[in-house]
């Protein structure tokens, strides 16, 4: 598996925080202490002691790139069958506009892996849940396809597997007449490396995603998130993402 | 009742023509459903209209309405067992045979329609009791078992006078699970059409018409196709009752609007609904008010088109307005986008901010005539088989007060004096 430790050494992570923090408040370094590159052992249980989040800098998100939407394709290998309608989309980018004002905004949206998550509580069965480390996932072992889930997520989040599928990747199993989501690559976040599309935004965009425990004080988005003001998609419901936005 | 004898209750003759006729008929369809079903899934969900943004179509349409018709189907038995009113008594157990009939045709739907029917055992043994939808599994299952031990009461002649125990915790438990299936929407807090405490009184109304609606046909065509003797005393009635909860559905309809349209943030879907997009202002002020409100009520209430012909055509209507409802329930609310961003125009290669369009596809319409045609093959065969049907519903066999007046007539009729010749 390809990709970058979370943080393979102090110097790759002051960049990075350095590089956030520079546009959150230009002049302004915050210094972070190295984030934990551990893999997740294979017989331990993801523990509530973490909870993993994303925090998304709106003022460096262009409104032409799409690394990250391509990342995840890539990644969790979704194919495009030229049915943009129920074709899946774990990762979208969205384009906001404030008629008022004029004032516009390009970002990405995915599952928001919520503290609170309405599709956890509505599910029948108990196959969409939410791990002990804030990811939310689809057990499709026992998803029935009711798509009651997809009715209940305030952020359109979730894509249903409309076709008989091929060349599936691994780690991320997909089943015709299931329901399927952004896993915040889960696998490679156990793997120790940080999802693919904040992998891509570094690699190829401005930097706009930095992922990390929010429950951990060394961690460079939880610094970020203490000091700068941040936003999370509807908050008004109360569901708790652990997606942050600034910017906006 | 004390002073009419006992009624005679028989099946239908299934050697008739018409029966066997319309057996094969609704054989045929069931089959087609099954066919569109399997179809469906195995092709997967793309041959139909449903996307990642409808995620929900007319199979839930079909689905919802027969749940819900099942509910309110089971209306005649509980006011005969529960309110105590003994000219309903005679067909109750039509009205409990229906309720499961319709119960399990919409059921057969939804099951269907699952991305994963064969997993249909794990909805059945995994449970999250968080889900009402999962507490609407057990409500359904439970229905089932609650009206058959309360047909069981009502048809074995030793446990008949105790049928009225089962049959109010029947009446009890068909609310429960009415008020859930409208939570299964009302609790949707982020989509703007649905999330409401008024969706369960509003689907509590909705059965009672419906399933009265219903069972009025059934019970109309039973009678006719059989040819046995069907006074006014129960269809008055009925077509009262029938006014009743068409009023009063089509008022919580309106509460529903009114309610959302009060909140600022809900201006846009309502009006969307009700005055902005052709398609679902049309069905709302069209279908579902004025074919399947305004002319059911004036066929009841008018007292010159009372008949029973002008009943089944008010209640046809009903049926036909109670499906463009639900129609406008389910997918006109998925039709609205959700807002993520307020006060935003947004835009995306996901469909954000646009109205979504849906086009319902032939196999998912043929599913849900397959539920209405097993419901209907249900209770066909089921009359056939069992005694559910009194032989005869003329007015002096069920109405004290008509057999008295039917007397009196005879007799005057008799001390009158032959004319002179």
């Amino acid at each position: 598996m390809s990709g970058c430790k979370i943080s393979q050494t102090r110097r790759d992570v002051l960049k990075t925080v350095a590089g956030t923090a520079a546009l959150l408040a230009p002049g302004v370094f915050l210094v972070a202490a190295p984030a934990p590159s551990k893999a997740r052992p294979e017989d331990s249980m993801a523990q509530p002691s973490v909870r993993w989040g994303l925090l998304i800098d709106t003022n460096r998100c262009d409104q032409e790139c799409t690394a990250c939407v391509t990342a995840c394709k890539d990644e969790m290998r979704l194919p495009s069958h030229g049915r943009p309608a129920s074709d899946p989309q774990y990762i979208r980018k969205v384009e906001l506009a404030e008629p008022k004002t004029g004032f516009t905004r390009s970002l990405p949206v995915m599952c928001q892996h919520c503290t609170n998550p309405p599709c956890a509580d509505v599910c029948p069965t108990g196959a969409s849940f939410k791990r002990a480390d804030g990811i939310v996932l689809v057990d499709r072992h026992i998803c029935i396809g009711c798509r009651y889930c997809m009715m209940a997520c305030p952020y359109k989040a979730r894509s249903f597997a409309h076709e008989a599928q091929t060349g599936q990747a691994p780690h991320n199993p997909r089943g015709k007449g299931c329901v399927e989501a952004c896993t915040l690559c889960v696998h490679r976040v156990d793997a120790g490396v940080v999802p693919a599309c904040v992998e891509a935004c570094h690699a190829k965009g401005r930097g706009a995603m930095l992922f990390g425990d929010l429950m951990n004080p060394e961690h460079a988005i939880t610094q970020v998130v203490a000091q700068y003001p941040t936003s999370q998609i509807r908050a008004d419901l109360k569901t708790d993402p652990g997606i942050r936005y600034h910017g906006i | 009742m004390a002073n009419l004898p006992d009624l005679v209750y028989q099946e239908i003759n299934s050697k008739r023509p018409c029966f066997r006729a319309a057996v094969v008929i609704l054989g045929l369809i069931f089959l087609i459903g099954l066919g569109a079903a399997y179809y469906m899934e195995h092709s997967g969900h793309w041959v139909t209209g449903m996307s990642n943004e409808v995620v929900w179509g007319m199979p839930h349409v079909f689905a919802v309405f027969l749940i819900v018709a099942a509910s309110g189907a089971l209306n005649v038995a509980s006011i005969g067992s529960v309110f105590g009113k003994s000219v309903y008594k005679p067909l109750a157990p039509l009205s409990a045979l229906l309720a499961l009939a319709l119960l399990a045709g919409g059921l057969a739907v939804l099951v269907l329609d699952l991305g994963r029917p064969d997993r249909l055992i794990v909805a059945m043994s995994h449970f999250n009791f968080k889900s009402i939808f999962a507490a609407n599994i057990i409500l359904y299952t439970g229905f089932f078992g609650i009206v058959l031990v309360y047909l069981w009461f009502m048809m074995d002649r030793r446990l008949k006078s105790k049928s009225s125990g089962p049959g109010t915790f029947a009446f009890i438990w068909r609310l429960v699970l009415t008020t859930g299936t409208g939570s299964i929407f009302g609790f949707l807090v982020a989509r703007e059409a649905y999330s409401s405490a008024v969706m369960a009184p509003l689907f509590i109304a909705m059965s009672l018409s419906f399933g009265t609606a219903l069972f009025i046909l059934v019970m109309l065509a039973a009678y006719t196709m059989d040819r046995r003797p069907l006074g006014v005393v129960i269809t008055e009635r009925l077509r009262v009752l029938l006014a009743v909860f068409v009023a009063a559905t089509a008022y919580l309809a309106l509460l529903q609007h009114v309610t959302a349209a009060y909140w600022a943030g809900r201006v846009e879907v309502v009006d969307f609904l009700l005055f902005g997009s052709g398609f679902y202002s049309f069905h709302f002020w069209g279908v579902q008010m004025g074919i399947g409100t305004f002319f059911p009520l004036m066929l009841t209430l008018v007292p010159r088109m009372r008949s029973h012909g002008t009943l089944a055509f008010a209640s046809f209507l009903v049926v036909i307005g109670g499906l463009a409802q639900v129609f406008i329930i389910i997918i006109g609310g998925q039709a609205w986008p959700l807002t993520l961003f307020p006060g935003y125009e947004v835009e995306s290669s996901f469909f954000d901010g646009v109205v979504h369009g849906y086009s319902p596809s032939l196999p998912e319409i043929l599913l849900g005539l397959g539920g209405f045609a097993l419901a209907l093959l249900i209770v066909a065969l089921g009359t056939a088989i069992l005694r559910f049907l009194p032989v005869s519903l003329a007015d002096a066999e069920i109405d004290p007060h008509a057999r008295k007046h039917q007397a009196e007539t005879k007799d005057e009729e008799e001390a009158e004096p032959a004319p002179a010749a």
